[in-house]
């Protein structure tokens, strides 16, 4: 299935958790947030939060900032 | 001498706080991180980047240095929530350093907006450090609504001008309860140390170490900086005088 992630096209197996979906982009579970469709999910629910068809995610993460 | 520097109960061995961007490299970075001695350091909330190899959280790990997130890029107090939201997620810290900006050529805090975020983030548990303008009023305004700090500017972030109103800052020190950080606009040592003789707790800056031309040795510069001028402050300073004091006694001249 195809979801949106941070604006592009992102093909994803079906019943993909956001847990998953960190992991396969950033490779850790640290220091990420996830927003999908608008709403930000906890990090205690990226586990058991399977993704949809269709579904918005922006993954954010800390960079260099003053 | 015990020169104890806590905010909201957590003490920190370093008056100094860095901002990590402007940085050439994470290499930079990890060595500026050695050389200012920090114990807390800034970064931004972006889109992941999978192209990227190596993240900023990997060096700032390495060195213990507690992470401050910021909201740098906020427009409007919704969005700098959201922001704040989000860096309580990814980082795991309900510290944030609370940036609302009017424009993009000022980069001046939009004192509203800025005022409006830090009550909702007060309320919804955030331990808030708001960079602020050199105004002892939204100062006194911000502690009010319950920040742990104030930050306010020495004058506009990257333009490394000192800081344009000591007066105000000093105002803003006399009257504060809670930590006061000089944020934004030092240019060299002279700048950090004379924000530590006016009585600021700690000085938080970025583009004038990580865009100098050596940015270590300029880490090194700003720690020296700081802790002089803290030492400064706490050590009594002379009075100024109009007409001069001899250092020498006059008693005991020779008749020459």
């Amino acid at each position: 299935m195809t979801i949106e992630l941070n604006g592009q096209p992102h093909e994803v197996d079906d019943g993909t958790s956001i847990a998953e979906l960190i992991m396969s982009v950033t490779g850790s579970a640290r220091g990420s947030a996830a927003v999908v469709d608008g709403e930000i999910v906890p990090r205690s629910s990226w586990a058991s939060y399977e993704l949809r068809d269709g579904q918005s995610v922006e993954l954010i993460t800390a960079i260099q900032g003053g | 001498m015990d020169d104890v520097f806590s905010i909201a109960g957590v003490e920190l061995a370093s008056r100094l706080i860095l901002g990590t961007g402007g940085a050439p490299s994470l290499h930079v970075i990890d060595e500026t991180l050695a050389a200012s001695g920090t114990s807390m350091c800034t970064v931004a909330m972006r889109r992941v980047d999978p192209t990227t190899s190596g993240t900023i959280l990997d060096v700032i790990d390495r060195h213990g240095v507690r992470i401050l997130p910021n909201t740098a890029g906020c427009r409007t107090a919704r969005e700098a929530v959201r922001t704040a939201q989000l860096a309580r997620e990814a980082l795991e810290t309900d510290w944030v350093k609370l940036e609302v900006v009017a424009d993009e050529r000022t980069l001046l805090p939009d004192p509203i907006e800025l005022l409006d975020a830090a009550e909702s983030l007060v309320a919804q548990g955030f331990q808030v450090l708001p960079y602020t303008n050199d105004d002892p009023v939204l100062a006194r305004r911000l502690q009010q609504a319950g920040c742990v700090a104030v930050m306010p500017l020495g004058s506009p972030i990257g333009t490394g001008l000192g800081i344009s109103n000591p007066h105000n800052i000093e105002m803003i020190v006399a009257e504060a309860s809670v930590p006061v950080i000089l944020d934004a606009g030092i240019g060299t040592a002279s700048d950090a140390a004379l924000a530590m003789e006016l009585g600021c707790d700690a000085v938080l800056l970025a583009s004038a170490v990580t865009r100098a031309q050596d940015p270590v040795a300029m880490a090194e510069a700003m720690a020296l900086a700081v802790r002089a001028g803290r030492l400064a402050r706490t050590s009594g300073r002379i009075p100024k005088r109009f007409h001069a004091q001899a250092s020498s006694p006059t008693e005991g001249m020779a008749v020459l």
